[in-house]
């Protein structure tokens, strides 16, 4: 149950590119033709998948304070060890990219000995990814999510990747279609671009009030409103505008 | 002779519009977009992409004869990374509440598009000081559109600017909110970033043709 409510949570409400704008640049760069944007989609998920359990495992057993009591073997009872008191987290940045850039080298590595075809489609893209925020984005957010196990962590890589491919497939469909209309010549491309993803992105917050938490089958409604408020008090507003939206909601 | 000679001053002023690192070159939107709901947030996250950007194109313009092609990308990433662990424990020590607005988005300056076209396109080929140039120059063009996008959304969404009421009370009905105005609540969802920016290139765009783009 935990893990099917991150997994839409991932996919839908927290979505990579319209709910934190992760990845932008490659999901405006190369989404010009769909076939290009599902080859990227699925290098983007494949490396998260892969990268977000390695960082986790890194977190939980090297940065974190006090992570490293299991060295000398007393991680039942961490005042004895010799490690007590380390608070590596401030390597978390540079540890990561590291381990992101080698696993990315190393991935284009084994696909391209073991299957040239997959290698031909992923083959550009694969170095691209290394300076994707997507994926430093989802190792970033699963260590600040705090997500507890490593099958957690491997379900939040690859949902966050299926829905970052949802994203830049569907903006990719988009753009190829819309060749065909009339834009105003100052918005064409880029522009126009930016304003449909951001009209996919108020479509996406339609989904805020999907999951019920706890089983609990509270009213739709008010779950939507709960949502829009942590939104807007994450955003530290007043409560004047949280009473706004939610009226907004209500209509 | 001045300080800057035409060309360097070339270097800074290109960036500013016809070169623009967001709306002409496409680089560094995810931080441009997430964390503008606030103006104070753009101005911070702007001056720390200056830093990042000015002494990280200077050290790779330094390094640049002696970093071999092959494993360029991940030492330009080991010095991002340092330079922004640096930006973070001073965003940490000095104003923490604002380090816990950026959250993650601090870290994604490493992954930031801007500062690694910007070792690749130019302090590889180019020397330190005109490196240099060229960082501060794109981190302003970047902070511009930051700082406009912030402005919108803080002003618009919550009436304030820079956390000062300049629109008045919403509660006390001072103000422009004695004529009936009200906040837009919307400005400060995600949504409204990606259309300000969609705006600002067609504003751009319109005032100079030459930047329309032929699909």
């Amino acid at each position: 149950m935990e893990h099917l409510e991150l997994f839409f949570k991932s996919i839908f409400i927290d979505n990579m590119v319209f709910a934190t704008f992760l990845g932008m640049c490659s999901y405006l760069a190369v989404s010009k033709k769909v076939t290009t944007a599902v080859g990227l989609g699925a290098a983007v998920i494949f490396v998260l998948a892969v990268t977000v359990p390695l960082n986790w495992l890194l977190d939980h057993y090297i940065l974190q304070p006090d992570a490293l009591v299991w060295l000398d073997g007393n991680s039942e009872t961490p005042k004895l060890s010799a490690y007590y008191g380390y608070d590596l987290s401030f390597l978390s940045f540079i540890l990561f990219i590291a381990t992101i850039a080698t696993m990315v080298q190393l991935v284009e590595i084994i696909v391209e000995k073991f299957s040239p075809s997959l290698y031909n489609s992923l083959g550009i893209f694969l170095p691209l990814i290394a300076v994707n925020c997507a994926i430093l984005g989802g190792s970033l957010f699963m260590q600040s999510r705090e997500i507890e196990t490593l099958g957690l962590a491997l379900n939040y890589g690859v949902s966050s990747g299926i829905g970052w491919f949802l994203a830049i497939v569907a903006i990719a469909a988009i753009r190829e279609k819309i060749r065909y209309s009339n834009v105003p010549a100052p918005l064409r491309g880029l522009g126009i671009t930016f304003i449909i993803t951001g009209l996919m992105a108020i479509g996406f917050m339609s989904f805020g009030g999907m999951l019920t938490t706890d089983g609990n089958k509270e009213e739709a409604a008010v779950e939507v409103t709960e949502t829009k408020t942590e939104v807007l008090q994450e955003g530290k507003t007043e409560s004047t505008q949280i009473v706004e939206v939610s009226k907004i909601t209500k209509e | 002779m001045g300080l800057l000679s035409k060309k360097d001053a070339k270097l800074i002023m290109d960036p500013l519009l016809d070169d623009n690192p967001i709306t002409i070159q496409v680089l560094g939107i995810c931080s441009a977009l997430a964390i503008t709901a606030e103006l104070e947030a753009s101005i911070v996250m702007a001056v720390s992409v200056m830093f990042v950007l000015g002494v990280g194109n200077v050290v790779i313009s330094l390094m640049r004869n002696v970093i071999p092609s092959k494993i360029r990308i991940i030492v330009q990433l080991v010095v991002v990374a340092t330079l922004v662990i640096i930006v973070d424990l001073v965003l940490k020590a000095f104003a923490y509440e604002l380090s816990k607005t950026l959250s993650v988005f601090v870290g994604l300056i490493i992954t930031n598009c801007i500062i690694m076209g910007r070792f690749e396109a130019f302090a590889l080929a180019n020397k330190p000081w005109r490196s240099f140039l060229d960082g501060i120059g794109n981190s302003f063009g970047y902070g511009l559109i930051l700082i406009i996008v912030g402005f919108f959304r803080e002003l618009l969404g919550s009436g304030t600017l820079l956390g000062i009421k300049v629109l008045g009370d919403p509660i006390e009905l001072t103000g422009v909110y004695a004529y009936g105005y009200e906040n837009n609540g919307f400005m400060l969802l995600s949504p409204m970033a990606l259309i300000i920016v969609g705006l600002i290139i067609w504003v751009q765009r319109s005032k100079n043709k030459t930047l329309i783009e032929d699909e």
